[in-house]
């Protein structure tokens, strides 16, 4: 037996059932965001993107393929976060939402996947 | 459920720039979260080698797809920027009727001359190797 009351288990954790989690993963992601994507955008456009080897070398570097997989760990989940918030506000009808939210969150799972095989594969190349 | 009263919704207040800013980040995170796909495409492809990242590049430098380029890095320094207007404001700082239009305008001014700049480094700036 709990010796919670029901109206304290159940303050904070909204509508959604999970508190302020998703709200705050989105702020630390996009936080993360900030020195991850600054350092691959510039790190891009320093570099000529349309020959293979000079990406190769940057990203094989094992400063460069660390900063990459967090950047791609990190981009995918704030993606999802964010689609998520997007397909509740705006789509209506609960079979709709649902097949979206699946849809949304498995495409996601995907592109993250192939991202970090992808940064693995060209580090260890 | 569908006898619960709703809260106030667009139609009632009047229409401030600050609402477009608020829907453009929106919209321009949806558009980041498709080209997130095109970038996990184009990790795939460099993966895969120099032949099949060479059929990337060359897919990329059509006219459709440096439109849609130039369209998600629109987005992303506008996201980018309006992203630290809000942490500013999740801090605590900046809430005021009067500092959140100016910051708005400065969100603005600020991905203009990013856009510029980026343009700036893709076709004139010197490249590094490697």
């Amino acid at each position: 037996m709990s010796l919670r009351t029901p109206l304290g288990k159940v303050l904070g954790h909204g509508p959604a059932g999970e508190g302020v989690g998703h709200w705050w993963q989105q702020r630390v992601t996009a936080i993360a965001l900030v020195p991850l994507s600054l350092w691959f955008v510039i790190g891009l456009l320093r570099r000529n993107a349309s020959k293979p080897e000079d990406m190769q070398v940057w990203l094989s570097d094992p400063w460069s393929a660390l900063l990459a997989l967090s950047l791609v760990v990190t981009l995918a989940w704030h993606s999802k976060l964010g689609m998520q918030v997007f397909i509740e506000d705006y789509v209506h009808g609960k079979g709709a939402k649902t097949t979206l939210l699946l849809l949304s969150t498995f495409t996601h799972a995907a592109a993250a996947v192939a991202a970090i095989f992808a940064v693995l594969r060209i580090a260890f190349t | 459920m569908n006898q619960r009263p709703l809260s106030p919704h667009l139609g009632v207040y009047k229409f401030m720039y600050t609402m477009t800013l608020s829907i453009l980040h929106r919209i321009t995170g949806v558009a980041l979260s498709v080209g997130l796909l095109v970038f996990a495409w184009w990790l795939m492809a460099l993966a895969h080698g120099p032949h099949a990242y060479a059929n990337a590049v060359e897919v990329l430098r059509t006219g459709f797809f440096k439109l849609l380029l130039g369209g998600w890095a629109l987005a992303f320094i506008y996201h980018f920027c309006n992203g630290l207007r809000h942490l500013f404001w999740d801090a605590g700082a900046g809430l005021e009727r009067k500092q959140a239009r100016r910051s708005g305008a400065l969100v603005v001014i600020a991905t203009l001359l990013l856009f510029a700049l980026l343009l700036w480094a893709v076709y004139c700036a010197p490249k590094v190797s490697g």
